[in-house]
């Protein structure tokens, strides 16, 4: 079990990153929609567009980190029954 | 000699009527009520906000508004220029829903954001480009408040039907001003902490208007 708990926690913690990495390492909040600006030749005003799109941000990686590190702990947690029955 | 002759007060009728048709000829001024409903969804405001911790950048897409623009007496300049608040939009959802949410801009209840001119100042042209300070009334969440902008009006003679592929004919109005509001001002969650949403909002406002000519 712990060792699965560590498995399933450092999996996390690589997914986090990896995903926060590969959508640009944004360093805000994870944003749902894209947008780009572009021009109109007629009237040279500068407007955004946007479209869906996924981009991870601060939240979802210290989330993914922080949930990753709360499975990490349980596992150490149950490292023997006597252990944790003893701390309580 | 009293005797009234039946024939002036018929031929004063039509002077007048003449002389009212000449006054609102074009011929007299060029004055064009430019339309700034916009089909292309290239009009926009742009609002930044940078906080020490957050910087906040948005956009706003749902514009209206008409505006009286005379190339040649720019000074005369009247108009509206609306913003619908459920437009607003900034690329995180649960922010977006937050930001239109009763704390914030209470889009439900001030379905709008207006800005009305009231005077224009200090007009210089260059070319097809006028530059001017516009006192305006800004209304915004319920309050209304007269604020003096910076900006530009372009006006693009005959460009109408570049744009409507050929379908309308006429002129067209571009109208840029960039300005900062103070949150508070306008009493947009003052409470909330300036470390993390800035009391200056800071506003682009990039919009074009359609005169079609019949």
């Amino acid at each position: 079990m712990r060792r699965f708990l560590r498995q399933l926690a450092l999996g996390l913690a690589l997914l986090s990153g990896a995903v926060w990495l590969a959508t640009g390492a944004h360093r805000g909040w994870t944003h749902t929609e894209i947008t780009e600006m572009r021009l109109d030749a007629i009237t040279g005003i500068e407007y955004p567009e946007t479209r869906k799109g996924f981009v991870a941000g601060l939240d979802l990686l210290g989330g993914g980190l922080g949930v990753a590190a709360v499975l990490a702990g349980l596992s150490f947690c149950g490292r023997t029954k006597k252990s944790c029955q003893t701390e309580r | 000699m009293n005797k009234k002759n039946p024939i002036l007060p018929k031929a004063g009728r039509v002077a007048g009527a003449c002389l009212g048709l000449l006054l609102a000829s074009p011929l007299w001024g060029a004055s064009q009520v430019f339309d700034f409903k916009d089909p292309k969804g290239v009009n926009n405001a742009v609002f930044k906000l940078d906080a020490p911790l957050e910087a906040i950048n948005g956009t706003a897409s749902g514009i209206s508004g008409k505006v009286t623009f005379d190339p040649d007496a720019p000074e005369r300049t009247q108009g509206k220029i609306v913003v619908e608040t459920a437009s607003m939009t900034v690329p995180n959802p649960m922010m977006k829903q937050h930001m239109l949410g009763g704390q914030w801009m209470d889009a439900e209840k001030h379905p709008e954001i207006t800005f009305e001119a009231l005077k224009v100042a200090r007009v210089q042209r260059d070319g097809d480009h006028v530059t001017a300070q516009v006192t305006g009334r800004l209304a915004m969440r319920g309050v209304a408040r007269e604020l003096t902008v910076p900006v530009k009006f372009t006006h693009l003679k005959d460009k109408l039907g570049a744009r409507t592929n050929g379908q309308m004919q006429g002129d067209l109005l571009v109208i840029r001003a960039e300005f900062k509001v103070k949150r508070a001002d306008f009493g947009i969650n003052p409470a909330a902490p300036t470390d993390k949403v800035a009391e200056e909002i800071a506003i682009t406002l990039s919009v074009a208007g359609a005169a079609p000519r019949s």
